[in-house]
């Protein structure tokens, strides 16, 4: 997951280092560094942002890391889901437990039906739906589509993917 | 001048175009030093044969009003046996199940070592390595452009113009009835038995149209593909297929609200083969619509190179087999 992260440090060398160091130790992987320098907080020191990505479970390491070196926190912004995913299926849905699908999809853990548009257009004939499906990184999108696609297949539904190169998994 | 005699074996569309572009093509195959003499043709129930070349708008024009190319009744396997000629192109219909005639013409020509084109994928998506191996045996030069997309160059494109690079994966609409159907069903927001009618009416598709609009179409020209540029030994069997039968209008436009388009699209790569219908979005280039066909190669060196035009008709198709004729005797 991405992590953004504003931290507070007092104008004195060695400090940057000494934050950023965490994120390597805990195998975090840095995307960006805001210094700004030429601001200051009311309590005088400086504000940074940083932005990287980490295991969910490194995370609370990180951050009493931080605290243990006395670097003040101001706000943690984390955004677990960052690819986006859209399936169509075809088929009996709603009779076929709509609830279960979706339900094996969001207790993977790793992946979230977000959205879902059904159309029912006469009893008895087969309804479609679109889902959007949110995902921890571009594999687990894959996996929850295949998962998705295994369940469907027990129900008799049709299960309409993106082209592998709108997966990026080529 | 070289002068290469040739057989046409089939004469429907597909043969009938390539006799039309041998007559088109005579000042350009002149200018590159070509002469294709054709020595003999064969429907499946007639034959004209002729050693100082058939006249080919005669046997077209016969064709068309007699439904014959001429007055013999050898088969296609006994001119191939025993006419003297170079080259064969085999444009019999394509049967999956047994390979059907252009199973037996191919074995035959490259038995006497005659060099062979063809537009027929059922004999390469049954025995493709029996065939190459044939054809290597007796030193038989054997190209195959047309089984795969038409006049869309796809198989010589991986083969020749991208050498070097290794092709990882291979997406495409390879069927243009089905994407017709599909462009229409979301075009008037039909449903599907609506649209095949219309595509039926207008030729598009088959009377019966399982071949098609199941995808075994698609499958066989994925197992060309599979074998020739990703050097398997796969058939038909191997791939997993689903068709575009149970496709709703409803899924295509909730496909289109979420800004996708929905076509059939066929993969081939190192792990698998595989037709199914799938999401593309509305601005990839695999979103072309009407009938057209497109490919879409991943390539180590040059990144995805992709390319579309007409899957089918009589014409384009006899493009392909020209093209392969050509590249065969061209120096």
């Amino acid at each position: 997951m991405r992590v953004s992260m504003d931290i507070e440090l007092k104008d004195i060398p060695g400090q940057l280092l000494l934050a950023l160091r965490p994120v390597s130790e805990f195998k975090g992987n840095l995307i960006s560094v805001v210094h700004h320098h030429e601001k200051r907080t009311p309590r005088g020191t400086i504000p940074v942002n940083v932005v990287f990505e980490t295991k969910p479970d490194n995370l609370n390491s990180i951050i009493s890391s931080l605290e243990d070196s006395d670097i003040g926190i101001a706000r943690i912004d984390e955004k677990r889901y960052f690819e986006h995913g859209a399936v169509i299926l075809i088929g009996h849905i709603v009779h076929t437990d709509i609830q279960d699908t979706i339900d094996t999809i969001d207790n993977t853990g790793y992946a979230e039906v977000v959205d879902l548009n059904l159309s029912m257009p006469k009893i008895k004939k087969p309804s479609s739906a679109s889902l959007k499906i949110d995902a921890v990184s571009k594999e687990h999108l894959a996996s929850a589509i295949e998962l998705l696609k295994e369940i469907a297949k027990k129900k008799d539904l049709l299960v309409i993917e993106p082209i592998k190169s709108e997966l990026g998994a080529v | 001048m070289k002068t290469i005699r040739l057989s046409i074996i089939g004469f429907g569309a597909v043969g009938q175009g390539v006799a039309k572009v041998i007559l088109d093509k005579q000042v350009y195959l002149e200018k590159i030093g070509i002469d294709f003499k054709v020595v003999a043709i064969a429907d499946s129930r007639t034959a004209v044969i002729d050693e100082d070349g058939v006249d080919l708008a005669a046997v077209i024009s016969r064709k068309k009003t007699e439904g014959t190319v001429g007055s013999e009744k050898l088969t296609g396997l006994e001119i191939i046996e025993t006419i003297d000629h170079e080259l064969v192109v085999e444009t019999t219909p394509t049967n999956i199940v047994t390979g059907g005639a252009g199973l037996g013409n191919m074995f035959m020509a490259f038995k006497h070592g005659r060099d062979l084109v063809t537009s027929n994928k059922g004999p390469l998506a049954m025995k493709y390595g029996e065939l190459i191996a044939a054809a290597e045996a007796s030193g038989s030069k054997f190209l195959f452009e047309a089984t795969v997309g038409g006049a869309m160059p796809v198989l010589n494109l991986a083969r020749d113009v991208l050498a070097g690079n290794k092709i990882t994966n291979v997406e495409g609409i390879f069927n243009g009835t089905c994407n017709y159907i599909l462009t229409r069903m979301m075009e008037e927001h039909a449903p599907y038995e609506q649209m095949l009618a219309e595509a039926q009416e207008l030729g598009y598709a088959e009377t019966d149209p399982t071949y098609d609009v199941e995808g075994i179409d698609t499958a066989c020209k994925l197992v060309i593909l599979a074998n020739c540029v990703f050097g398997m030994n796969a058939t038909h069997e191997d791939v997993t297929v689903t068709g575009i039968t149970k496709i709703t209008p409803e899924a295509l436009m909730l496909a289109q609200n979420d800004g996708y388009v929905i076509k059939l699209i066929g993969e081939v790569n190192d792990s698998r083969i595989n037709v199914a219908p799938k999401l593309v979005p509305i601005d990839h280039p695999l979103a072309v619509g009407g009938s057209l066909n497109v490919a879409s190669m991943q390539t180590d060196l040059s990144g995805p190179i992709t390319v579309t035009g007409r899957g089918a008709g009589s014409i384009e198709t006899a493009s392909a087999i020209l093209s392969d004729m050509i590249s065969i005797y061209r120096d």
